[in-house]
């Protein structure tokens, strides 16, 4: 179950020769990538790598300057904005809104693609908003306040809103960066158990490790490696790239690659005294 | 936390969730429905109870019954009058038949149109650059006004007040435009630039209204400029009200039909081109849309203030954030609360009046204060 042999269909992801520059500074610089059909791919990279760059581009949020982003084979640029918001749907690092608005609220606005004008929300778009919080076990929140969740409320409502566009695609751009490990582990339980092709851009490479079964990594704007973590993640890698010592184990009960960080050589504090001993 | 989602988890994945939840929830959609219907009827009959009520009000003494003569005459219902049973014909004279069909009656309808129209500018005003303290002036366009209005009068261009009013028009088209101009960026219009341009603009406006008043130092255009700045609807008449009405109907409805697409817009722009909306399009549009009918209405009345900044925070408070209750809600309350504001600028201090952006100030500032106050409690 390798990325090529999922993707040869033409389902799935694939960004062609993809760059995008400001100002003269070239932000993501020819990339080349493919998100397998049903999968998670994760993008990982240093800040400023360009990962966020990339993703809007995916979501048409950024124009490229240079390369195409097809979905399940259409091209991206050529779909009405409309259409592409039936096909793709984003979750952002941190939404915010100052409206008094309750969570169903929220998540009905991910019918809006389907809906024209003054078009009332039909028994059937609050049905499907109403699962979508079931799904991400927010059922019994639908008339809580936006004002009155927690960062990782707001992220699961979201993450409903995005469901209710009924996507191909799930653009996820560092999801978990604002969330305590647990709302982290379950929110990304919750993408995975959704099925569909996602590509979440994220900082936690234990995290990437444990739910992506595919891995990007972009350094300076540029795709240097892909592939699944246990080929991807590997000391090499992450000393070349993030610039860090790394030692990549085996997780204990999912298999994963598990990394444990060390800190840089200078200030390494010495070595607790018995563990060193019987090494000598 | 945590341990409340665990406890749903179970329930959610066990039985079919639609089902278990829709009940209570759609029970509650339903009520909001109701709620807001309820509301928008109530705004309707405040909207027409208060035109018959305030056309009564003033120095003339004039009763209801004038009022309904007057009106069924004019609007050929003349038979309708044979219905008002038991209270016998009670025919106004002239004069007064002149006060209520030549002087009330479209002054009334002018505050309506202008406290309708700026309420629902400001509602969309504060959506489209998602920002609390916007209001219909944010771009320039009351002191582009104010400009083109003292160059009419100054240079006697055209002694009438549809002159001063068409130079009130032009000159808040003209500082629209130069705020787009300086605020778009290769045909994209953001936010903060629009803002910032419009504050530019406004500033620059002002200065030039300022430095031609002092060069002429003619105390009548001295006058006619505050009236410009602080808003009157002493002037209303029917040809002005037509075309303000025309435009404020022209313009709601292209808003209404952009209800649903504003509403995306609450989580930012991206979260709104990502749920399929046409940001750029829109913004352009609808901002066009609004400019164009604030400087009809600025032309009506000079730059009335607060209705466009209060009104549709007020309505949000009454009926929740939703574009497709928010802007009818707006336009309607908005107008009734023009119309009693300027009714009680002219009666109160009678037979001297107030200039209706003073009263709309006095009115407007503490509510405005306590408007912060429950938007502070709320996060």
């Amino acid at each position: 179950m390798t990325a090529a042999e999922t993707t040869q269909d033409g389902s799935g992801l694939r960004v062609h020769d993809l760059s995008w520059s400001a100002r003269g500074t070239v932000i993501v610089d020819d990339v080349e990538l493919t998100a397998p059909a049903g999968r998670i791919t994760g993008l990982i990279g240093p800040n400023g790598s360009g990962k966020t760059t990339l993703l809007r581009a995916v979501a048409r949020l950024a124009r490229p300057d240079r390369g195409a982003v097809h979905l399940d084979g259409s091209d991206v640029a050529r779909l009405r904005r409309r259409e592409l918001a039936r096909r793709l749907a984003v979750v952002e690092q941190h939404a915010g809104t100052d409206l008094d608005m309750t969570a169903l609220d929220v998540v009905l606005l991910g019918r809006t693609p389907y809906r024209t004008a003054l078009q009332a929300d039909s028994g059937a778009d609050r049905a499907l908003a109403l699962d979508a919080l079931a799904r991400v076990d927010m059922a019994g929140f639908a008339a809580r306040k936006w004002s009155t969740l927690s960062g990782g409320e707001r992220q699961r409502v979201q993450l409903a809103r995005a469901l209710t566009q009924q996507p191909g695609l799930l653009v996820l751009d560092e999801p978990t960066n604002h969330l305590d490990v647990s709302h982290a582990l379950s929110l990304l339980t919750l993408v995975r158990e959704a099925g569909l092709t996602s590509i979440a851009a994220l900082h936690d490479l234990n995290l990437a490790a444990m739910f992506c079964d595919h891995v990007v990594v972009l350094r300076r704007g540029r795709a240097v490696a892909a592939g699944s973590p246990h080929d991807v993640l590997t000391p090499e890698l992450l000393r070349d790239v993030y610039e860090v010592d790394a030692d990549v184990g085996t997780h204990p009960r999912t298999g994963r690659p598990l990394l444990t960080f060390h800190p840089p050589a200078a200030s390494q504090p010495p070595a607790p005294a018995p563990s060193s001993q019987e090494d000598s | 936390m945590g341990a409340a989602p665990a406890t749903h988890a179970p329930a959610a994945t066990e039985e079919p969730p639609v089902h278990t939840t829709a009940e209570p929830e759609t029970g509650t959609g339903r009520r909001r429905t109701l709620r807001i219907g309820a509301v928008l009827a109530a705004s309707v009959a405040l909207l027409v109870t208060s035109v018959l009520v305030t056309v009564v009000l003033g120095q003339a003494d004039i009763s209801v019954r004038h009022v309904w003569t007057v009106l069924s005459d004019r609007l050929g219902l003349s038979f309708l009058q044979v219905d008002v049973v038991g209270l016998g014909a009670d025919r106004p004279n002239e004069i007064r038949a002149d006060i209520i069909w030549q002087l009330r009656l479209p002054r009334a309808l002018s505050a309506i149109v202008v406290g309708a129209g700026l309420a629902v500018v400001g509602a969309i005003m504060q959506t489209l650059t998602r920002n609390p303290m916007a209001d219909p002036y944010l771009l320039g366009i009351s002191s582009g006004a104010s400009l083109g209005a003292v160059l009419v009068i100054v240079g006697g261009v055209g002694a009438g007040v549809l002159g001063v009013s068409a130079g009130a028009f032009a000159g808040a088209l003209l500082a629209f435009a130069l705020v787009l101009v300086i605020g778009q960026r290769y045909g994209t219009l953001t936010p903060v630039r629009m803002i910032l341009a419009g504050i530019a603009i406004g500033q620059l406006c002002g200065a030039v209204t300022s430095f031609v008043i002092l060069w002429v130092a003619d105390p009548h255009a001295t006058q006619d400029v505050q009236f410009w700045m602080s808003g009157s609807l002493a002037a209303a008449r029917w040809p002005s009200l037509r075309l303000a009405a025309v435009v404020l109907v022209a313009a709601l409805l292209l808003c209404l039909w952009q209800a649903r697409t504003l509403n995306a817009f609450a989580f930012g722009e991206d979260a709104a081109a990502s749920l399929g909306v046409d940001v750029n399009r829109i913004r352009w549009l609808l901002l066009v849309a609004c400019a164009l009918l604030t400087g009809v209405l600025v032309a009506v009345s000079g730059a009335i203030g607060f209705v466009g900044l209060l009104l549709p925070h007020a309505v949000r408070f009454l009926a929740g954030p939703d574009h497709r209750a928010v802007l009818p809600l707006s336009a309607l309350l908005g107008g009734v609360f023009l119309l009693w504001v300027d009714t009680a600028a002219r009666t109160v201090f009678d037979p001297r009046e107030l200039p209706v952006g003073v009263v709309t100030a006095m009115v407007g500032v503490p509510a405005f204060i306590w408007v912060l106050r429950q938007r502070r409690v709320q996060g």
